[in-house]
C-alpha cells in the first residue's frame, strides 16, 4: 500500500492503494468517477484516456504512482453541463452511438485541439488513431473535431 | 407481477410518477394482434395487465417506459419520437425510463433482428393518438366546444377560432375518466413534424460528459467484485484448483467453482470474489486451475476449414429452398461458373466487455447489466435458477455495444450463480481477454456457388452449398436434420423469384466452438458469397453488374433502390482508372444497396475513395439515426473484411485482445454517404441491414480495378 496524492478535476485526493494499481481503477473504483472506461487494459483502444498535467495518457497502463502530485482531468472535468466546445460539437454532429468509447475520444480530441487549432485530416488521423470505436463513429468524429476547432475560434459556429 | 396492485405500484416506481395522471397502455388480449388501448383505471377494473407505455401528469410531462435496450442504435430516441408525433408534444416534454424485464408486460423486449421500431411502431402510434384524442375530448367537454373546433398542438389543446389554449396537464384529470377511442386516425407521413426529421438523440448529452451509466459503471450497496477463470475450451470440465495463494491475497472473500449455461452445456470456471475489482484481478493470477479436456476434439482453424471445404464438395447437406431442376439446367448452360468463398469466425468485440451484477436473496434475484434481451434473461435465468419468472427482476443499463452478444444469457446466469453461492450482491467483470476468447463467435463459413448462363447471358441455374456451424443446432434437443430457414438470410429473394432453377443446401459442421448471431447474423456472410458470385456472373455474361442485377428484380421497390443508387453514386460516370463495385442485399425486411469506389494511390496501395449507401427500410423514424447506423455497419463490415478474425489452435481462440484482433481505426475509415428512401412500406430493421452489402461491393470494386477476385476474408487491403 502507498499513499499517493493528486488532483482530479481540480479536487485534491489522497488515496491509499497498491502502488501497482493502474490509474484507471483508482479513478473508477476508488474516486468513483466512472466516465473513464476500460476497453482493453493494454493501451490499445484509448477508452481510458485522461489528461495528466494536460497530456493525454492511457490510464489502464499507467500505475497510480505515475500520477503522484499531478493534475488529472477526466471527462467529468471537461464540463458537467456539456459547455466545452468539443462536447458541443460532439452533440451537434450526433457522434455517439453506444457511447462507450466517447469519453476517450473526446479527451483525445480536446488535447489535439489544444495543441493544434486547425487540424488537417492527417493531424486528426495521427491524434485519434489510438482510439477504437466499434460502433464506427469515425466519420462523425472527424466532422466534430473540425466543428469544435471552429467553435473555439468563434463559439457561435454551427455545423 | 400477477396482481394489479403490484403492477400499478411497479409502474409508479418505474416512472417516478405520483398523483393524477392520464396513463394508457395496450393490454395483451388473448387474441394478440390488435389489442385495445386501455386506461389504468379500465385495466384495473378488468384485471388486465397494463402495458404502461405512456403517462401524462398534471405538469404535462409525458413519461414513456422504454422497453428496449439502448446499445447505440437509437431506440432511446425512436420510441419518444413516435409518441411525440401523434401526441402533439415537444420531444423535450417526453421523459424516458427503462423497463425491467417482463415478457408478459411488454411483449418481446429483445433488441435484436433490428426489431425495436418495426415490432412496435403501429401500437405506439395508436397509443399516442388515443391519448391525444382523449385530451381533445376532455377539452371539448370542459369548454363545451365542438371537437372539430379544437386542435392539439405542442402539449396544448387550442380553440381554432379564439386561440384560447389549455395545457395537457390541466386536462389529464378529466381525460383519465374517459374511455379510450375504439379507433383513431393516424397522421399521414406528409404531415409529420417530429417523425422522419433528424431529431437530436436524447441519450447523446449523457455520453459526452461521462454521465451515462453502462453496466460496468453500475454499483449497488454492498457489492463485491468477481472475475472468473473459465475453461478456454468450451466443453471442458474443471478437474481441480489450488487457491491457497489466491486466498491469502488482500481483499479476497471467496473462491468457488462456478458453472454457467451456454446452449446445451455448462461452461465451467473458478470465480474469485473480492472487495474490489483490482483485488479480484490480482488474486485470479495466483490461482492454479487444471482442466479435464479429454472428452471432445480440439479443433484448429486449419482443420475446420479443411473440413468445410471438403463438405461443400462432397456432403449432401440439408437441402431446402429449391426450385426447378438445377442439375439439368446447369449441365445445359452455355457458360458455367463455379466459385468458393470463405468467411472467418469473428468476435463481437463490443467496446464494453461483458459484465453483470446479480443479487440473490430470499429466493429472489435482481440483475443489473448491459442486457439486450431482458425478458429472455428473466425467463431463462429464472428457469436455470429454479425460480419463478416473477421473482427475477432484470434492470437494463446502457450497453456499450451489443451486436447480438448481449442478447445471450450466459453472463447473467453466471452472476446469479455466484451471488447465490456467496449470498451477496456481486458484479462479474469480464476482462477483454475473457470477452474475446470465450465466444460465442460468428461462425466461419465456406460457400460453394455454381451458376449457369444461357447463350444470351441470362442466369438460368444457380446453386449454393454452404458449410459451417449451424447456430440452431446447439440448442438443447435440436433436430440436427432440420435446417433453420434463417440460414438463407441475405440471399436476396428478389433475384430468386425470377430465377427458374436454383438449389440451396446447408452442410452443418460439428465443433465444440460456440457460435451465435453477430450483427446481421447469416446475412453478414451470405451477402458476401451471393453478391460476389452475382458479380462474377455479370462479368462472365459481359453485362454491367448493376444492369445484370436489374434483370432479376421482380418488384418495383428494388428497381427504385437501384435507380437511386445509380444516381447518387454517379455509377454511369465511372472512369477507367477507378474501380467500382455494387451489391444489394435484403436483411430484416430492409433493402440496402451500396456502391464502393476504389483507386490506386501513388504508392501503389488501394484506397477506398468513397462509399454510397441507399437504405430502404420502409416506414422510419429518424433519418439521422439511420445514417449513423449504416455508417457504423459499413465500418464494422470493413473491419471484418480487412482487419480481424478469430482463429483457433488446439480448441482455443488465439486472438485475446486488440493487439492481435486488430480493430479498424479512424485512419482506415472511408468517406460514406447514406441516403434513405421515403416510402410507406412496412418498417424494416435499421441497425443491421447496412452491413451485408458492403464487403461484396468492396471486393467487386477491387476486381473492377485490378482483375483480382477476393474470395476469402479477411484480406489485407494494402496487399492487394
Ligand atoms: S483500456 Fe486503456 S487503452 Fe484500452
Ligand atoms: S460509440 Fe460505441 S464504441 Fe464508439
Amino acid at each position: 500500500m502507498a499513499s499517493i496524492s493528486f488532483t482530479v478535476n481540480a479536487r485534491p485526493y489522497t488515496v491509499d492503494v497498491d502502488p501497482k494499481m493502474p490509474l484507471l481503477w483508482v479513478i473508477r473504483d476508488v474516486i468513483g468517477l466512472t466516465g473513464t472506461k476500460y476497453g482493453c487494459g493494454i493501451a490499445q483502444c484509448g477508452a481510458c484516456t485522461v489528461h495528466l498535467n494536460g497530456v493525454p495518457v492511457r490510464a489502464c497502463s499507467l500505475p497510480v504512482t505515475a500520477a503522484a502530485n499531478k493534475a488529472i482531468v477526466t471527462i467529468e472535468g471537461l464540463s458537467a453541463d456539456n459547455s466545452h466546445p468539443v462536447q458541443q460539437a460532439w452533440i451537434e454532429e450526433q457522434v455517439p452511438q453506444c457511447g462507450y468509447c466517447q469519453s476517450g475520444q473526446i479527451m483525445a480530441a480536446t488535447s489535439l485541439l489544444k495543441r493544434n487549432a486547425n487540424p488537417t485530416d492527417l493531424d486528426i488521423d495521427a491524434a485519434m488513431q489510438g482510439h477504437v470505436c466499434r460502433c464506427g463513429t469515425y466519420p462523425r468524429i472527424r466532422k466534430a473535431i473540425k466543428l469544435a476547432a471552429q467553435k473555439m475560434k468563434n463559439p457561435t459556429s454551427k455545423s | 407481477m400477477t396482481t394489479k396492485t403490484i403492477s400499478r405500484r411497479n409502474f409508479i416506481k418505474l416512472s417516478g410518477m405520483t398523483g393524477t395522471a392520464l396513463t394508457l397502455g395496450i393490454g395483451f388480449s388473448a387474441l394478440g394482434k390488435d389489442s385495445p388501448v386501455l386506461t389504468a383505471a379500465l385495466a384495473e377494473a378488468q384485471n388486465i395487465e397494463l402495458n404502461a407505455w405512456i403517462s401524462i401528469d398534471t405538469a404535462g410531462t409525458v413519461t414513456i417506459i422504454n422497453h428496449r435496450a439502448e446499445m447505440g442504435q437509437g431506440s432511446f430516441q425512436a420510441v419518444p419520437q413516435i409518441i411525440a408525433e401523434e401526441l402533439e408534444v415537444d420531444l423535450n416534454q417526453v421523459k424516458i425510463v427503462f423497463a425491467q424485464g417482463s415478457q408478459t408486460k411488454y411483449g418481446s423486449q429483445i433488441t435484436g433482428g433490428s426489431s425495436t421500431v418495426r415490432g412496435s411502431y403501429k401500437r405506439l402510434l395508436r397509443l399516442a393518438a388515443s391519448a391525444r384524442e382523449m385530451l381533445l375530448e376532455a377539452a371539448s367537454r370542459k369548454w363545451n366546444v365542438a371537437r372539430t373546433e379544437l386542435v392539439a398542438e405542442n402539449g396544448q389543446v387550442i380553440q381554432i377560432t379564439t386561440g384560447e389554449a389549455i395545457s395537457y396537464g390541466d386536462l389529464v384529470a378529466d381525460a383519465a375518466k374517459l374511455q379510450p377511442p375504439k379507433e383513431v386516425k393516424l397522421k399521414s407521413p406528409r404531415d409529420y413534424k417530429v417523425l422522419r426529421k433528424p431529431m437530436p438523440r436524447q441519450d447523446i448529452p449523457l455520453k459526452t460528459n461521462g454521465q451515462a451509466v453502462f453496466g460496468i459503471d453500475k454499483k449497488i450497496p454492498g457489492m463485491l467484485y468477481a472475475v472468473v477463470e473459465r475453461n478456454p475450451r468450451f466443453l471442458g470440465k474443471l478437474k481441480s484448483f489450488d487457491d491457497s495463494a489466491a486466498k491469502a491475497m488482500p481483499g479476497v472473500k471467496h473462491i468457488l467453482p462456478v458453472k454457467m449455461r451456454v446452449f446445451s452445456h455448462d461452461r465451467e470456471g473458478v470465480a474469485v470474489v473480492a472487495d474490489s475489482l483490482w483485488a479480484a484481478l490480482q488474486a485470479r493470477k495466483a490461482l492454479k486451475v487444471e482442466w479435464d479436456d479429454t472428452a471432445f476434439p480440439h479443433h484448429s482453424s486449419e482443420q475446420l476449414y479443411a473440413q468445410m471445404r471438403e463438405d461443400v464438395k462432397n456432403k449432401p447437406g440439408l437441402s431446402f429452398r429449391t426450385k426447378g431442376d438445377f442439375k439439368r439446367a446447369f449441365e445445359t448452360s452455355a457458360k458455367k461458373l463455379e466459385a468458393v468463398y470463405e468467411t472467418p469466425y469473428e468476435a463481437h468485440a463490443c467496446m464494453e466487455p461483458l459484465n453483470c451484477i446479480a443479487h440473490f436473496q430470499n429466493n429472489k434475484l435482481e440483475i443489473w447489466g448491459p442486457i439486450q434481451g431482458p425478458d429472455w434473461v428473466q425467463a431463462d435465468v429464472a428457469d436455470l435458477m429454479g425460480l419463478k419468472p416473477e421473482d427475477v427482476t432484470v434492470n437494463m443499463t446502457f450497453l456499450g455495444g451489443g451486436f447480438g452478444r448481449k442478447a445471450f444469457l450466459d453472463y447473467p446466469h453466471e452472476a446469479a450463480v455466484i451471488s447465490k453461492a456467496i449470498q451477496a450482491p456481486v458484479q462479474v467483470f469480464w476482462t477483454r481477454e475473457d470477452d474475446m476468447t470465450q465466444g460465442p463467435f460468428r461462425p466461419g463459413m465456406v460457400y460453394q456457388c455454381r451458376g449457369g448462363l444461357s447463350d444470351q447471358g441470362r442466369l438460368q441455374a444457380f446453386e449454393t452449398r454452404m458449410a459451417g456451424q449451424n447456430m440452431d443446432h446447439q440448442n438443447p434437443g435440436a433436430d440436427k436434420m432440420a435446417y433453420n430457414s434463417n440460414v438463407t438470410e441475405g440471399f436476396l429473394e428478389t433475384y430468386l423469384n425470377s430465377m427458374p432453377h436454383y438449389s440451396f443446401s446447408d452442410i452443418p459442421l460439428e465443433s465444440p466452438i460456440p457460435v451465435m448471431w453477430w450483427r446481421s447474423v447469416y446475412s453478414s456472410t451470405n451477402g458476401f458469397a451471393f453478391e460476389s458470385f452475382l458479380d462474377e456472373l455479370a462479368h462472365a455474361a459481359g453485362t454491367d453488374p448493376l444492369a445484370f442485377r436489374r434483370n432479376y428484380f421482380w418488384d418495383a421497390r428494388y428497381h427504385e433502390l437501384a435507380n437511386r443508387l445509380e444516381e447518387v453514386s454517379g455509377w454511369k460516370n465511372r472512369k477507367p482508372n477507378e474501380g467500382w463495385g455494387v451489391a444489394i442485399t435484403e436483411c430484416f425486411s430492409s433493402i440496402v444497396g451500396e456502391v464502393v469506389k476504389v483507386s490506386r494511390k501513388p504508392d501503389g496501395k488501394i484506397k477506398i475513395d468513397k462509399v454510397w449507401a441507399v437504405m430502404d427500410c420502409g416506414w422510419y423514424v429518424n433519418p439521422d439515426t439511420i445514417r449513423a447506423q449504416v455508417e457504423g455497419s459499413i465500418i464494422m463490415a470493413l473491419a471484418a473484411a480487412t482487419k480481424h478474425e478469430v482463429t483457433f489452435k488446439e480448441g482455443k481462440a488465439v486472438e485475446r485482445n486488440f493487439d492481435s484482433y486488430k480493430m479498424l481505426r479512424i485512419t482506415d475509415s472511408p468517406e460514406i454517404e447514406v441516403h434513405v428512401v421515403d416510402n410507406e412500406e412496412k418498417a424494416g430493421g435499421v441497425g443491421e441491414p447496412g452491413l451485408p452489402p458492403f464487403t461484396p461491393a468492396l471486393t467487386n470494386a477491387i476486381f473492377d480495378l485490378t482483375g483480382k477476385r477476393i474470395r476469402k476474408l479477411p484480406f489485407a487491403l494494402e496487399e492487394v
